[in-house]
């Protein structure tokens, strides 16, 4: 209940500074380039496929890239939107407001959590209008296409909890930011060293956020996917929750 | 904890709106507050005062739960602190130093958002705003973004924030810093008028600003309790121990040295005299016979107070042995 009205106030305060608009611009308007130039590319050769069999069909070459796009540019994106949630109230000395209320640790790291989280669903949300427009000129795989959303979903919610967690270990949101990207950019680019093939290439390949993204974006609902994101979310969160309390317990 | 007992609890402590019990706080090897005691009642201005560094913020961050003690106690209505800290959070209210506002809401925004987190219900809320605006004369600037205020305007909304789900608890770290003196005086004001409903604590390095408003002063010196009295017995304290006089003419200091409490005299040089007198007994009434029909001309005699600095100074300078506790 508590989480909600925090939670509230940093949804709000998104949209008082131009960040916000900023991003929603410009996310927008590079995806909505991007799924153009797809779709472009997909008129054309769409007489040369039609005869193929099993050729891929409009949600696998138009909807999947631009999801997978969406996830690398929010990457870079996330962060800048993270940065200031915990960092910015310590440096400001505004986090005695919420240590005086009555409201627990966890109460302020969900709420902070999920003010943001509303904003990258927002993101999504946007996203999404692309994809439902081509209904306008025939049919889409829902199943498919609801993967996805599931998966850029599931991925920008490991994005922002992260990104607390980083903004819960400094008082300069730029470093929040800077670590944050640093964390994010590994974890995505982790099976790249997977192809050498030496034994520890499994557990890395296991652990990056790009191959299981992946199969979602191929409509591939597996639990393991779906837990490793929530496994992943839950950690950072309870890690922001620790960090937090170590600001009462010893400064 | 079951329910009985927490009531039991509270029935105990109905009067006492702190307990602090031996607080103690390490930072590393430095112990920044030690063995700290004290309670606060209802209707009490508590003064904490106390040279910068001497562990004002810190014992007032633990008993706002902002910063979890080494060892010790801190109840809140009888509600422990470190048990049941929502609970106990619930009765408090607190500004720090820095008035924790979020610049870029505006005063209206600001505080319904704290009204909020204190779980005011919606149909309070609107009811608590205005008094907490009226209280702290927020009025005409309550659409107005906090950054853009003043820094007097500011710290007046951290202390709208601290009142605004009516506590019954308030703590205030320096409310009066960096204000002009109307601005203080209004402050000193708000406190007096809520030290009647509420029980307040407030630190401060300004003795005047004790003297006028606090029912009761502690100062703390390097992290201990070093006094702890009402104001009344500080002023006790303050009570005069010297007389100035001055004559028209040069007075015979020999003669009035024979009475029996004045301990010395300093010549001031231009007919002033400085008299030292036993604390106990008040030579003024004889002093003042003497002079007249001595026919010196008696022209002044002024009790002389001994200032709270000078009292703050001589409790402070004196580095505190082991032994030496307010029990």
């Amino acid at each position: 209940m508590m989480a909600l009205v925090i939670a509230g106030r940093e949804f709000r305060t998104l949209f008082l500074s131009p960040l916000a608009w900023t991003m929603l611009g410009i996310i927008q308007f590079i995806l909505a380039f991007m799924f153009l130039a797809q779709l472009d590319y997909y008129l054309m050769i769409q007489p040369r496929i039609a005869g193929m069999e099993e050729a891929p069909g409009v949600t696998d070459s138009i909807i999947a890239p631009l999801f997978g796009n969406a996830g690398i540019i929010l990457m870079l994106v996330t962060p800048l939107l993270t940065m200031r949630l915990i960092s910015e109230e310590r440096r400001n000395k505004t986090l005695t407001l919420l240590f005086t209320a009555p409201v627990s640790m966890t109460e302020i790291v969900l709420g902070k959590y999920l003010g943001v989280l509303g904003f990258l669903l927002l993101i999504v949300g946007m996203i999404l209008l692309m994809p439902l427009s081509l209904l306008l000129g025939g049919a889409l795989d829902m199943g498919k296409l609801a993967a996805c959303v599931l998966g850029l979903s599931l991925l920008l919610a490991g994005f922002a909890a992260v990104g607390l967690y980083m903004s819960a270990l400094t008082a300069q949101p730029t470093v929040a930011a800077v670590s944050t990207f640093g964390i994010l950019l590994m974890l995505w680019i982790l099976d790249w060293s997977s192809q050498s093939g030496s034994s520890g290439a499994s557990v890395l390949q296991y652990l990056s956020l790009l191959r299981h993204y992946e199969g979602l974006l191929r409509g591939w609902v597996s639990t393991t996917d779906v837990l490793y994101f929530i496994l992943f979310i839950t950690t950072f969160l309870v890690l922001s929750v620790h960090r937090l309390d170590h600001d009462r317990l010893q400064k | 904890m079951p329910h009985g007992h927490l009531v039991l609890i509270r029935r105990n402590n109905m009067q006492k709106l702190i307990e602090v019990e031996q607080l103690t706080r390490y930072y590393g090897d430095h112990c920044a507050v030690n063995n700290v005691s004290f309670a606060l009642e209802k209707g009490e201005i508590l003064g904490f005062l106390g040279p910068n560094g001497a562990g004002k913020t810190s014992t007032m961050q633990m008993i706002c739960g902002n910063l979890a003690p080494t060892s010790g106690q801190v109840l809140i209505n009888g509600i422990d602190m470190l048990d049941q800290p929502k609970e106990a959070k619930r009765a408090l209210g607190y500004l720090p130093e820095i008035p924790p506002v979020y610049r870029d809401l505006t005063v209206d925004e600001f505080l319904g958002y704290c009204a909020r987190l204190h779980g005011i219900p919606m149909e309070r809320r609107q009811k608590a705003l205005d008094q907490a605006r009226e209280r702290t004369g927020l009025k005409d600037v309550a659409d107005r973004l906090i950054g853009n205020l003043s820094k007097g305007y500011q710290q007046r909304v951290g202390i709208a924030q601290a009142i605004v789900h009516m506590p019954d608890v308030i703590i205030l770290d320096e409310p009066t810093v960096g204000l002009d003196p109307i601005q203080i005086r209004e402050i000193r004001e708000l406190i007096r008028d809520l030290g009647q409903e509420h029980g307040v604590i407030l630190s401060t390095h300004i003795l005047s600003e004790v003297q006028e408003s606090c029912t009761r002063v502690q100062i703390i010196h390097q992290g201990r309790l070093v006094f702890n009295d009402r104001i009344e017995g500080l002023e006790q304290q303050m009570r005069a121990s010297s007389l100035l006089l001055a004559t028209a003419r040069t007075p015979d200091l020999e003669v009035m040295a024979l009475m029996p409490p004045i301990q010395r005299i300093d010549d001031l040089g231009d007919h002033h005299y400085r008299i030292f007198h036993d604390k106990t007994e008040d030579p003024s009434e004889s002093l003042a016979a003497l002079v007249v029909n001595s026919g010196w001309g008696l022209r002044e005699l002024m009790p002389e107070r001994c200032s709270m600095e000078q009292i703050f100074i001589d409790i402070t300078r004196t580095p505190i042995s082991a032994e030496e506790q307010i029990p």
